[in-house]
């Protein structure tokens, strides 16, 4: 099966379809009198020919050779590749969820409307927040909607043109910096101490009256709680910057604290790591941003509100940054976090945060002896391991990754975060079995010994998955994007 | 802790064991490092947990206090559609192999996302007419801001200009964006139902780094891309045309009317309209642009063997590498609305694609002209695609009151945006029968007739 090797291109015939549109029951209309000629398609778009048994087939021969959560274990850091729950998907299938309008009268989409008021209720308890938008498609797009709205607040105080700094620990995921150039700031990067937190000293030399905010995730990018939050929020308060929580490690420690109770003042969440919404190959997410209460003029609009029992849009806030993204957010997204939550409650989500921090010290303390461990102490609900020893053999982390894939493992992340040589970011989630981490644990340790005793066979690798070590600098170099029949498969 | 829920496996042994083999008696002393200022002393305060069946009732009756368009009838449009999806969509994207997986950083585990990716972009290049598209955006309004800042860095110019037929909730993230990265967003006016060409000459010059047009506009009408291209080319500035997919399977693809970039959303293409998201943004570019697309792209390459294989590419434009300096902050995107619409053109296929377009216009020119022969003017004088505008005798409100009344869901009230009172515009989809048009426009004149006695 997993030999398949055609493109939906080359198992097209003219004449297929796998498609069954009704015949009009109106009158033709002739486009050559309709539009002027200039404006009518002359060659059809080469679109496929097939039938649905072959286009079945096709996309089954796909799925066969594709990996997710369902497939085994996922360990993929910073991505909370956790299982995706089964009646979220039932649920958002609902016609009463999926067959409705944006634009539908408010009278006929109440039940949606109540949905998203509970959801932005849950998640403004969960994070500590006054207020929140579901609007944001993703956890980027929230954190450039967090710092629009800190660029509004600053100009509201006339301190638009001088606070234009954010600064961003090294340790940061690439987003942060990204989305902070792309809201219009200046991006100064704060090194991180050898015990893998911010460098409260490098901090308080880089603040000061330019300093719009700070961004962190916490626990940061290398597994570690922050644990000098309160002196680092007083340092950007002190000065009159705010506070921006990259929500996606909030995996860690829902129910145990919140970022509002840390300090933070804007906080995304990542609905589709948390939350169990899966992450389709990339995507779609959902950001939602929460925001304490003297922020809450600047969320986009609209936003959701509920007056007399009914539920409504209201867009008449004159302070807010606007839209960011059409229509409600990534509805669909949200309802499937809302059903989770409600499957958990209070306790499941503060069990969900135990486990996979328990899991995660766990997983670590096995590894530790093979690799070399980034940073001593106990690590939230990821770890961060260097492959440096066996990089001194000659076998370089993303090697060690792909002889993973041989075992029917995904891989970890693999360099990142940056400030870590060799890194393999590990996450394995609350959802895993112990017998699923020893078993982890003893394919990795089996991978250390081979690097020692037969590293061709790491430096190869991978052997068993469908295509063997894929030649990403050819992709690169002769850029292949779109089907040409004169290249052989 | 152990067993109450069914997603987390530890037992009470399990516990035992992990927290034995890291020498501590408890969870919390792998909490320790919290300070105790910032520790919760209550469990949140959402509701308790529900079990699966009731909860699955609970969400039932949510659901159900919706009006969905399997129960009504929709001639709603205004950027989201009700079109057919064929069973496989669901079929193949319910597979978990597809909608558990993240992003395929490991090329190797991950083939068959990457070339489903693949695919699409192929097929999106093939109804735009352009070279290179990426595997996805959140949305198609959120692409067109990435497409006027991708105008912005590359011209180095100031500003760009956008016809006011672009749909507004695109022109308002628009606006967002822009203002976030500091440029400036002029509007063109509407002449009638498209651009205002004179308007649009005085307002482009040499500070627009891109000219934005909606290809079929807001109001259904198909803009001459023709004119628009020479207007922007002889200032030099960047043609972003925003096009709806489905119309492009019998339009001329912008590309070979001389746009630089196309982007819009798929969600005609084999999505669910779902509230308004999740769809998918997508974002095609001629080869110049290559490397400033912004989020993921899936290239072609061979492996060890020299057997073909797929692989994203182009990475070191991304944030992960890039970080300040990248192309765009894109990380997650929306892949699998994507890989939905890959199915749905497969599904249609070359015909079927265009069959169905033609279906759409049949309709809607069936209705407009129905309306008209009923007295209601219609007021699109270039030629639509799947939604015109028609004035009415009532307020839109009023009449969409009456129309929910007959098991209808009606049009979008033109009067905020545009100022146009008592104007509705009006999608008909190859999903709305001829009875169902009928019956209708039988309440619209209905309504004349209640008044008139
Ligand atoms: C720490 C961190 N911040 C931000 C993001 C961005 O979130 P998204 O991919 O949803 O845009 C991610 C995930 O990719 C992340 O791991």
């Amino acid at each position: 099966m997993t030999d398949y090797n055609d493109l939906i291109f080359e198992i097209s015939r003219p004449g297929r379809i796998a498609a069954d549109l009704p015949k009009s029951d109106v009158a033709f209309v002739d486009l050559a009198r309709k539009f002027p000629n200039h404006l009518i398609r002359k060659t059809a778009a080469e679109l496929p020919e097939v039938s649905e048994p072959q286009l079945m087939r096709h996309y089954t021969a796909l799925s066969n050779k594709n990996f997710g959560v369902d497939n085994g274990f996922y360990p993929l850091g910073s991505c909370t590749m956790k299982y995706n729950p089964k009646i979220n998907e039932d649920v958002a299938r609902l016609p009463g969820f999926a067959n409705i309008h944006p634009f539908q009268p408010a009278q006929t989409v109440q039940g949606a409307f109540e949905l998203m008021y509970e959801l932005q209720e849950d998640l403004k308890t969960i994070s500590g927040m006054d207020a929140l938008t579901l609007q944001p498609a993703a956890g980027a797009q929230g954190e450039w909607t967090g710092l629009i709205m800190m660029k509004a607040y600053h100009q509201a105080n006339g301190e638009g043109t001088t606070r234009t700094k954010i600064l961003v620990p090294d340790s940061a995921h690439g987003t942060n910096p990204s989305s902070a150039f792309i809201a219009g700031f200046d991006v100064v990067e704060i090194p991180s101490t050898k015990d893998g937190t911010v460098d409260l000293e490098e901090l308080k030399k880089q603040v000061g009256s330019d300093t719009a905010g700070l961004m962190l995730t916490n626990p940061n990018t290398l597994g570690l709680f922050e644990k000098e939050i309160l002196a680092m929020s007083e340092i950007i308060h002190g000065v009159g910057g705010l506070l921006y929580y990259d929500g996606a490690n909030l995996n860690a420690i829902m129910g145990k604290t919140t970022p509002g109770a840390m300090g933070f003042d804007i906080v995304h969440l990542n609905l589709h790591k948390s939350f169990s919404t899966p992450h389709g190959g990339g995507g779609p997410g959902s950001g939602p941003v929460g925001v304490k209460s003297f922020l809450a003029p600047y969320l986009p609009i609209p936003q959701i509100e509920k007056q007399e029992g009914r539920f409504m849009l209201n867009a008449n806030y004159p302070l807010s940054i606007g839209r960011v993204k059409g229509y409600y957010g990534n509805f669909g997204v949200n309802v499937r976090a809302y059903t989770y939550i409600r499957t958990m409650g209070p306790d499941g989500l503060r069990q969900v945060s135990e486990s996979a921090v328990l899991h995660a010290n766990y997983l670590r303390d096995r590894l530790a002896p093979y690799f070399t461990v980034s940073h001593a102490q106990f690590c939230k609900h990821e770890f961060v391991l260097s492959g440096i020893k066996q990089k001194k053999l000659g076998v370089p982390t993303k090697d060690m990754a792909k002889r993973l894939l041989d075992f029917g493992y995904y891989a970890p992340t693999v360099y990142f975060p940056l400030i870590v040589e060799e890194a393999m970011m590990i996450e394995p989630t609350e959802t895993e079995t112990k017998e699923t981490l020893d078993a982890f644990a003893d394919t990795l340790i089996q991978i250390a010994k081979e690097v020692e005793e037969t590293p061709e066979l790491v430096l190869e690798a991978p052997h068993h998955t469908p295509v063997k070590r894929i030649d990403e600098v050819q992709a690169a170099r002769k850029l292949v994007l779109v089907y040409d029949k004169s290249i052989e498969k | 802790m152990a067993n109450d829920f069914r997603y987390l496996p530890d037992t009470d042994q399990d516990q035992k064991d992990m927290l034995a083999a890291l020498n501590i008696s408890s969870v919390d002393a792998l909490f320790a490092d919290l300070p105790n200022e910032i520790r919760l002393q209550e469990p949140l305060a959402i509701p308790a947990a529900v079990p699966e069946s009731i909860l699955m009732k609970k969400m039932r009756e949510l659901a159900n206090k919706n009006k969905d368009a399997n129960r009504y009838s929709l001639f709603l449009g205004a950027g989201t559609y009700d079109h057919y999806i064929p069973s496989v969509v669901d079929h193949v994207i319910s597979r978990s192999e597809f909608y558990t997986a993240y992003t395929p950083y490991q090329a190797e585990a991950s083939q068959g996302e990457l070339q489903a990716i693949f695919e699409f972009q192929t097929m999106i290049c093939e109804l735009t007419g352009m070279d290179a598209a990426n595997s996805s955006l959140y949305d198609g309004f959120t692409a067109i801001g990435e497409a006027a800042t991708l105008a912005i860095r590359s011209t180095k110019r100031s500003k760009v200009v956008v016809s006011k037929g672009v749909h507004p909730q695109g022109r308002e993230v628009l606006t967002t964006v822009s203002a976030g990265f500091g440029y400036a967003v002029d509007e063109i006016k509407q002449d009638g139902d498209t651009t205002d060409l004179q308007d649009l000459i005085e307002k482009v010059d040499q500070q627009t780094a891109a000219v934005i047009v909606q290809y079929p506009n807001f109001f259904g009408s198909v803009e001459d891309l023709a004119e628009i291209k020479a207007i922007a080319e002889a200032q030099k500035a960047l043609f972003i045309v925003v096009a709806n997919p489905l119309a492009l399977a019998l339009l001329e693809s912008p590309g070979n009317l001389g746009a630089d970039i196309v982007v819009g959303d798929t969600q005609p293409l084999g999505l669910a309209m779902s509230f308004g998201g999740p769809h998918c943004g997508y974002f095609a570019v001629k080869k110049k642009y290559v490397r400033k697309l912004p989020g993921r792209i899936v290239g072609q390459t061979v492996d060890k063997d020299g057997k073909r294989g797929f692989v994203l590419t182009l990475q070191t434009r991304e944030q992960h590498i890039k970080r300040e300096k990248a192309t765009s902050n894109m990380s997650s995107n929306q892949a699998l609305n994507a890989l939905a619409s890959a199915v749905f053109m497969s599904a249609l296929g070359k015909e079927g694609i265009r069959q169905m377009a033609q279906l759409n216009i049949e309709k809607a020119d069936y209705m407009a002209r129905l309306l008209e022969e009923k007295g209601f003017s219609v007021n699109n004088q270039a030629p639509f695609f799947n939604e015109f505008v028609v004035e009415l005798p009532f307020s839109v409100r009023q009449t969409n009151e009456k129309l929910l009344e007959n098991r209808f869901i009606g049009g979008y009230d033109l009067e905020k945006e545009y100022g146009l009172r008592n104007h509705m515009l009006l999608a008909v989809t190859e999903q709305r029968t001829k009875e169902e048009i009928e019956a209708f426009v039988g309440v619209l004149e209905g309504m004349i007739n209640d008044r008139l006695q």
